[in-house]
C-alpha cells in the first residue's frame, strides 16, 4: 500500500523545495523518485510510515498560522524560510522529522542513476582505465598493477 | 525444524568470524566440522554494480542507515559473505600501543597483538598506493596539511589489482579489495570448514548450548547467491559458539539469549568514532570520483579526533550536506569540484552509549553526543576548514557554522564562524562506522564480558571474536585489530580442543 498517496501534492511541494530541479522531472521521473522512497518506507515499521504521513500534513497546514496560506500555495522564497526554520528547530524533534524528511527526498532524486549527469558524478567500475580525466600515468599505473583492461581479480 | 551438530559455530563472517574460520581450518582436517553462519548473502564480484541504492540494499544493514534510538546517527555496517571487510575501504592500522596500555585489559599485551595484526597485513597485500595512483581528492589534501605545516599519513591498504573505482564502500567491483571475502573465507572453505549464508542466528541456548539458525530464501530480483541451505529454521548443536557478529549484532545476540542478568557489563562500552563529512569546492575540476578514495590522514588523537581523506556517492554526499533548496543543488552540481574530508570524533566509553534489545530481540543503541565529543567536531571540522583553504579551496561547507557555507574571505574567521552553538542533532548528519564494544573484555563479569582470549565469563564454550572485545575506542580504523583478537580466539579454541 502507498505511503505517499493520501499527501502526494504535499511530498512533491516540499520535494521541489527541498531539491528545486526536482520540479523539471516528467511523470517517469517522478515515478522513480517516489517508488524509491516507497521501497525505503516499505522497510520501516508502521508507525514510522504514519509518523512521515502526519509530520508532511502538518509542514503543510503550519504555514497558515504565519501567511494564511497552506505550504503548497506559498512561493519558493516562503517556502525556503519555513522550512529553514523547521531545519532549525528548538525541538530535536521537529530537526530530526525534516531530517528524515530531507534524507527521503535526496534518496528518490539523487538515488536515481539518471541524476548523475546533473551533478556531474562520473564513477566507472573500470576506474582510471576508463574515466575520461584519468591521467596517462594512472591508467599506466593501473594496468601495471594488473591484468589489463578486464583484469584486476585475484 | 531441522537439527544439525557441529564442532564449533561461527556467527558472522567479517573480520573476526572470517580470521576464526580459517584459523579453525585444521580442525576440520582432524576431522571436526566447523560452521559459518552469515545473515547475509554472498554477493559476487560481478554483481557490484556500483550503484548507491543497490548496493547498499545488498550489503549492508539497512540500507547503511540503521538509526541510533534517538534518530540522531546512523550507523553503518556490512551484513554479507566477508560481513564489513566487504565494505570498507580497506585503511589497515595496526592498533596504537597507548590505547592497548590504556584499555589494561590482563593478559593482553599490545606486542602480541601487533605481531598477529602484522600477519593479517601481509596475508592481505597491505601496502602503499603508489603515487601515481593517488587521485587530487587526496593530494590537496596531502598539499593543505603541508601548507599548515601538519604531517598527513598516507595510509596502508590491502588492494591487490585495484583499477581506482572509487566505489570501496558499495563493494569492490574488481574484486581488488582483501577482505575476507576474497582472502580468509574462501580458504577456510577450500579446507573444509562449510559457510551458510542468508542463515540469521536467532538466539543462543546456553542451557542446551545450541544455536537457533533461521535461513532465509533469495527474493526475486535479490542480489546475491542462493542461501547454501534449504530455507526454514535450524536447531545446530554446538561444542563451542564464537559470536563475530559485530559490535551491535553480537550484543544483540547474547543479549537476547538472556545472558543479560549474568554479565551486567553486556551492551555497555559502546563506542563508534561519530563522524560527519566536510565539502570544499574548486575553481577547477579534481580527480575525485576515480582513484582510492582514502589515502590518507591526519592524527590528532590528543585533540580526540582524526581527518581522513573520503569521496562518496550522489545520495550519500546529499544527505550529508546541511540545509537545502537552491544552495544546496548548487553545491551538489559542483561535484566534479568538490574535495571532502571525513572527520571522526575518537569517542570515549560512557554509561549512557550501550546496546540493547526491544521486546522482539532486535538492537537498539543509545547513544549521547558527549560535550568531548561534540568539542573533537568542532575542532576537527575548524582543522579541516583550514586544510580546504590551504588547498585552495573557494568555499567550504561546514555543518557548525550557520549559514554552513564559508567563503575564501573569511578563511581567517573559521573559529568565530563554526562554534558549538550550530552543533544541532537532526540538523547535521553524523554517521559511523567503527561499531565498538558491547562485549568488552576485561578481568570478570563485574568489568567486562569477556576474558582477553574473548572467553565468556562463566561460559567456557562461548567465545566473541569481533570489535565488540574492545573495551574503549579503538582510536583508529579497527580491522586489523580485530583480526589480531580473533586469531587469539582461535588459538584458544584449538588449545581447548588439543587439551
Amino acid at each position: 500500500m502507498s505511503v505517499l498517496d493520501p499527501v502526494r501534492d504535499r511530498f512533491r511541494a516540499l520535494s521541489t523545495t527541498i531539491v528545486p530541479q526536482a520540479a523539471e522531472l516528467d511523470p517517469a521521473g517522478w515515478d522513480r523518485l517516489e517508488s524509491i522512497v516507497e521501497d525505503a518506507l516499505a522497510d520501516r515499521p508502521p508507525a514510522v510510515r504514519r509518523q512521515l504521513v502526519v509530520f508532511i500534513r502538518l509542514l503543510d497546514a503550519l504555514p497558515v498560522f504565519r501567511w494564511g496560506r497552506r505550504f503548497r500555495s506559498l512561493d519558493q522564497r516562503r517556502r525556503i524560510r519555513f522550512l529553514g526554520g523547521v531545519q532549525n528547530a528548538r525541538l530535536f524533534l521537529v530537526r530530526r522529522g525534516f531530517w528524515g524528511l530531507r534524507t527521503l527526498v535526496y534518496m528518490g532524486y539523487y538515488g536515481r542513476p539518471e541524476s548523475h549527469e546533473d551533478v556531474g558524478y562520473d564513477a566507472r567500475l573500470r576506474g582510471w582505465l576508463e574515466h575520461p580525466d584519468a591521467p596517462a600515468a594512472a591508467r599506466a599505473a593501473t594496468l601495471a598493477a594488473t591484468d589489463g583492461p578486464a583484469g584486476g581479480a585475484p | 525444524m531441522s537439527r544439525l551438530a557441529y564442532d564449533v559455530v561461527i556467527i558472522g563472517s567479517g573480520a573476526g568470524g572470517g580470521t576464526v574460520a580459517q584459523e579453525l581450518a585444521p580442525l576440520v582436517e582432524q576431522g571436526k566440522r566447523v560452521l559459518v553462519v552469515e545473515k547475509g548473502p554472498r554477493v559476487d564480484t560481478h554483481e557490484m554494480s556500483g550503484l548507491e541504492l543497490e548496493m547498499a540494499g545488498a550489503l549492508y544493514e539497512d540500507n547503511g542507515g540503521f538509526l541510533t534510538a534517538d534518530g540522531a546517527m546512523t550507523l553503518a555496517f556490512g551484513r554479507a559473505y566477508g560481513g564489513s571487510t566487504v565494505v570498507y575501504t580497506g585503511t589497515s592500522l595496526l592498533a596504537p600501543s597507548r590505547v592497548i596500555e590504556e584499555w589494561a585489559v590482563p593478559g593482553l599485551d599490545h606486542g602480541d597483538l601487533a605481531t598477529r595484526s602484522e600477519r593479517y597485513a601481509g596475508e592481505n597485500n597491505v601496502h602503499l598506493l603508489e603515487p601515481p595512483l593517488v587521485n587530487d581528492n587526496n593530494r590537496l589534501f596531502v598539499e593543505g596539511c603541508e601548507a599548515l605545516g601538519w604531517d598527513a599519513e598516507q595510509f596502508p591498504i590491502n588492494v591487490k589489482g585495484c583499477h581506482g573505482s572509487s566505489l570501496c564502500n558499495l563493494g569492490c567491483p574488481n574484486g581488488a579489495k582483501m577482505g575476507t571475502h576474497q582472502v580468509q573465507l574462501p580458504e577456510a572453505e577450500r579446507r573444509g570448514v562449510e559457510v551458510v549464508t542468508r542463515a540469521e542466528a536467532v538466539r543462543l541456548d546456553p542451557d542446551r548450548r545450541t544455536v537457533e539458525v533461521r535461513v532465509t530464501g533469495k527474493r526475486p530480483g535479490e542480489k546475491g547467491r542462493p542461501g547454501e541451505w534449504e530455507p526454514g529454521d535450524y536447531t545446530i548443536e554446538a561444542g563451542t559458539v564464537v559470536a563475530a557478529g559485530g559490535s551491535i549484532g553480537s550484543s544483540a545476540l547474547l543479549l537476547r539469549s538472556g545472558l543479560g542478568s549474568a554479565l551486567p557489563r553486556l551492551g555497555h562500552g559502546f563506542t563508534c568514532h561519530p563522524a560527519h563529512i566536510l565539502v570544499a569546492e574548486h575553481d577547477r575540476p579534481i580527480t575525485n570520483d576515480v582513484g582510492h578514495p582514502k589515502s590518507y590522514y591526519l592524527d590528532h588523537w590528543p585533540q580526540r579526533y582524526v581527518l581522513e581523506t573520503c569521496m562518496y556517492f550522489p545520495f550519500i554526499t546529499a544527505k550529508n550536506l546541511t540545509g537545502f533548496g537552491p544552495a544546496h543543488s548548487r553545491l551538489m552540481r559542483a561535484f566534479p569540484r568538490l574535495q571532502m574530508i571525513l572527520v571522526l570524533a575518537l569517542d570515549r566509553a560512557v554509561p549512557e552509549n550501550r546496546i540493547e534489545v526491544d521486546d522482539q530481540g532486535g538492537p537498539v543503541v543509545h547513544y549521547t553526543f558527549t560535550d568531548p565529543v561534540i568539542d573533537a567536531l568542532v575542532a576537527a571540522t575548524r582543522a579541516s576548514a583550514r586544510i580546504f583553504f590551504a588547498a585552495g579551496a573557494r568555499r567550504v561547507h561546514a555543518p557548525e557554522a550557520e549559514p554552513p557555507l564559508i567563503e575564501r574571505e573569511d578563511a581567517d574567521r573559521v573559529d568565530a564562524l563554526i562554534t558549538r552553538d550550530h552543533f544541532l542533532p537532526g540538523r547535521i548528519s553524523i554517521s559511523a562506522a567503527h561499531l565498538m564494544g558491547g562485549c568488552g573484555m576485561g578481568r570478570d563479569a563485574t568489568d567486562s564480558v569477556t576474558d582477553a582470549r574473548g572467553r565468556v565469563h562463566g561460559l567456557p564454550w562461548l567465545r566473541v571474536a569481533d570489535s565488540s572485545l574492545f573495551p574503549d575506542a579503538l582510536e583508529i580504523n579497527p580491522y586489523l585489530t580485530i583480526m589480531g583478537l580473533a586469531d587469539r580466539v582461535a588459538e584458544g579454541i584449538r588449545d581447548d580442543m588439543a587439551a
